[in-house]
């Protein structure tokens, strides 16, 4: 059409690559927001991983001393914290953000200037939560905040109000990207792109954007009833007033069991990718796979008293609970199956994402499997509170989370960036990171089984957990070993690394139809799609390879245009929020200028002209 | 023909429905877990306290019910407001608009004096679970009305100076569907709070 026209002219650069601070300051595109979500997420990620090498030399030998118990219970509180909310959560909204719109052949997201709402609101939270340890007051309760533990009484600091104020803020930032993917996803797709044709990661991000909707809000009804008893004197979990601490319990978990559902879908998705591509095969039981999520989700919501039988529910809720949560391990297994199905009889390119994907699927099964032992009330009982459940959930977190995301980032650099990473690093990165995440976590189970409390900061001699305990700091300087690797493979890629063909992998889904990194328009004429693996579709029917795609200037097509707005009313949401807390302080004067700011913003953003 | 090129790249949506009102309606389904995590907090809290005030000594239901029947009207008002908006009749909307945000600030209003009264009387957040319970439920409500009273006000002024002719009549509808939640939630609210004692 026109536009190919006006590549050849090269005249009027219209959608010239803006650079500079401000432009991305004020960026509304997709693309450079999953960059700048990938950019934090991985700055929390080594933040969040600091924390645990602390914690390991803290525990490498009996009756150590090299934190005080205080600064132990503010690690593992904001490690986990930090690793869910801060890691994991962006990592996934990364991939959301840069290829959602991609998959779906779509310009952006339903709403541009929300999308970059949602970023600042959780880059401010995030630098909220982590700015407690300049005060020395992180949070101290533990990632699930039980109640008692953080009421006025026991967490008499201004600790666990980072911690109730900072996961409301990073909430408002979920949700709205939630609303906006849901919509994007429902509405955005490109003519013939029917849900039962959607990339699998399209299905398990829409899958996981209908569990951040209907779990956050639970969530933040509990910490807002958590903030009001810490500031303002309730009692909804105080037990001296007739507060019950267990209504916590259950209000965390109803949130906490799909959250966890929202850490693993997106991965869940981008191995549904990384299989058929590698294996030289379509997806295996596509339909299984999408009935299986969706089977996932709606159980995830039915289970949650299964992190809480230790608290005497009574025989008749334990028997459901258990059931329910045994029932989950079929879909799971379902799943499994499936890639196993994709990869079996294929012709197995074994580049690095291949062995991320591989490696995330031994590991999950592993993760899964002591699941289904928790799902037992009595081998429950016997294994809460030790490092068993340590060991399970960082096999499906780091085994499940972190390996499927990095084979993600592996598959995806070269189109996020146009650039190839190195393949003998990343090999290399994947070992260590196999190794070292075994020696770390493997032990934990037998410790665990032995009796080992977890968030404890020590243990003393002659019980039989030194040697293991050694070797799983060992295993943790090994694992951050093999995130030296990746950044080092990542400064080479940046320096020296060859130029991205458009298509490095033969991909079967449409981002790989245009050049790498993508143009800020994305697609320069809207793709009519025909089946589940289009890309592959237009290759086979062009008789193999398709013509290296050429950069056009996009002239005529209509992007929407920057705006600081969404940054100020993210700013203005955190200002809200501080002024809460500081309420004794600032009293209304504060509570007014914070909400002046945000309301001004939000109708500078309702009436800024985007035509 | 860039024009029309961009024109023709900006197609319908794939379900037909507008991404502004499919996004307040996604944001409805989550302000009901919202509202459902809230008083099934109240629910669970009911006949709990240790002290009191409680609700008998409390309630006056001829107030609350009369600002209950002003809010269930409001909603018939907004969707005459629509209809007229629709119709390109602006006098008839800014009147039914007007009507709708008039029956919002008694809403709000009458909330603010229950309130009120009901410190005066001894029932606060921190005295007991049912004032905490009772505050934290109803404030929350207040406050999405009072957001949904600003909000049909700017589409009020909007359409004060003719910014919502008829083919903008669903910015005035998507503001008239969270209205509408609103003065539904008040609807399970009223009877669980106000009448089941």
């Amino acid at each position: 059409m026109a536009t190919s026209v006006l590549d050849h002219a090269g005249t009027a650069a219209i959608h010239q690559e803006k650079t500079g601070l401000w432009s991305w300051i004020t960026t509304v595109d997709h693309k450079r927001i999953g960059v700048l979500y990938g950019a934090s997420a991985f700055f929390f990620f080594l933040l969040g991983g600091l924390e645990a090498l602390l914690i390991r030399v803290q525990l490498s030998r009996p009756d150590n001393t090299f934190v005080t118990p205080e600064f132990y219970n503010q690690l593992f509180t904001m490690h986990g914290t930090t690793m869910i909310f801060l890691a994991v959560m962006p990592f996934s909204a990364m991939f959301f953000n840069f290829f959602i719109p991609l998959h779906l052949g779509a310009r952006d997201v339903a709403f541009p200037r929300l999308n970059a709402f949602s970023y600042w609101v959780f880059l401010l939270g995030g630098l909220f939560l982590n700015a407690s340890f300049l005060f020395g007051a992180a949070p101290n309760g533990g990632w699930f905040g039980y109640a008692n533990l953080s009421s006025r009484q026991f967490s008499p600091g201004p600790n666990m109000d980072f911690w109730a104020i900072g996961l409301q803020i990073l909430g408002i930032a979920s949700l709205a990207a939630g609303v906006n993917f849901f919509v994007t996803i429902l509405n955005m797709r490109t003519p013939g792109m029917k849900l039962m044709r959607m990339p699998m990661f399209v299905w398990a991000s829409f899958i996981t954007q209908l569990l951040v909707l209907l779990s956050f809000p639970v969530i933040t009804v509990a910490l807002i009833m958590l903030m009001f008893d810490r500031l303002f004197g309730t009692h909804f979990f105080v037990p001296q007033g007739g507060g019950d601490p267990l209504l916590w319990q259950h209000l965390f978990w109803v949130f906490g069991h799909p959250e966890v559902y929202i850490l693993i879908l997106p991965s869940f998705g981008i191995v549904s990718e990384v299989m058929p591509v590698f294996s030289r095969k379509p997806l295996f039981g596509y339909a299984a796979m999408v009935f299986a999520m969706v089977f996932i989700a709606v159980l995830g919501f039915g289970v949650w008293s299964h992190h809480m039988f230790a608290t005497g529910m009574g025989p008749i809720a334990d028997t459901v609970f258990s059931l329910a949560t045994m029932l989950i391990a079929i879909p799971t297994g379902v799943k499994i199956f499936n890639w196993l199905g994709t990869a079996w009889g294929g012709s197995l390119q074994m580049k690095t994402p291949m062995y991320f994907a591989l490696g995330f699927i031994a590991m999950f099964i592993i993760g899964g499997l002591s699941g289904v032992m928790h799902s037992a009330p009595p081998a429950d009982l016997q294994q809460t509170d030790t490092y068993f459940v340590v060991a399970h959930f960082h096999y499906v977190l780091f085994g499940g989370s972190i390996f499927a995301l990095t084979s993600g980032a592996y598959y995806w650099w070269p189109k996020m960036f146009g650039r190839l990473l190195d393949e003998g690093l990343g090999k290399l990165h994947f070992w260590l990171m196999l190794i070292g995440f075994n020696l770390t976590f493997f032990p934990m189970h037998i410790v665990g089984l032995h009796g080992m409390p977890r968030r404890v900061y020590t243990y003393s001699a002659g019980f039989g957990f030194e040697t293991l305990n050694l070797l799983e700091t060992v295993g943790a300087f090994i694992l951050a070993t093999s995130f030296v690797v990746f950044i080092f493979n990542v400064v080479k890629s940046w320096r020296s690394g060859l130029q991205a063909p458009a298509d490095p992998w033969n991909g079967a889904t449409l981002e790989w139809a245009i050049p790498s990194p993508p143009q800020e328009f994305n697609f320069p004429e809207e793709i009519t799609v025909h089946s589940r693996d289009p890309l592959w579709e237009m290759k086979r029917s062009a008789g193999g390879r398709l013509p290296e795609p050429v950069r056009t200037s996009g002239a005529g097509i209509h992007l929407p245009p920057p705006s600081i707005w969404p940054l100020m009313a993210a700013v203005g949401v955190m200002l809200v929020f501080l002024s809460l807390m500081l309420h004794e302080k600032t009293g209304p004067v504060g509570i007014f200028i914070a909400m002046s700011v945000l309301f001004l913003s939000i109708y500078k953003w309702a009436f800024e002209p985007v035509h | 023909m860039a024009h029309a090129e961009a024109h023709a790249l900006h197609p319908a949506t794939n379900t037909g429905i507008d991404n502004r009102k499919l996004a307040i309606w996604t944001f409805i389904g989550s302000e009901c877990l919202f509202f459902a995590s809230l008083i099934s907090t109240y629910l669970v809290y009911k006949g709990k306290s240790l002290v009191g005030p409680f609700p008998k000594d409390i309630f006056e239901i001829e107030l609350v019910t009369a600002g209950t029947a002003l809010l269930l009207f409001s909603s018939l008002f907004v969707v005459l407001s629509l209809n007229a908006t629709e119709q390109g009749n602006r006098k008839k909307a800014l009147l039914w608009l007007g009507a709708t945000i008039l029956c919002g600030v008694f809403f709000v209003g009458m909330q603010v004096y229950e309130f009120t009264h009901f410190v005066h009387k001894g029932l606060t957040l921190q005295g007991n679970l049912f004032g905490a319970s009772f505050f934290t439920l109803t404030g929350f409500h207040g406050t999405h009305v009072t957001i949904g009273v600003i909000w049909l006000g700017t589409m009020f002024i909007e359409m004060l100076r003719g910014h919502v002719p008829p083919a903008k009549a669903l910015n005035l509808e998507i503001a008239a569907l969270y209205w509408h939640f609103v003065d539904v939630v008040w609807i399970v609210i009223f009877p669980v709070v106000y009448l089941m004692n």
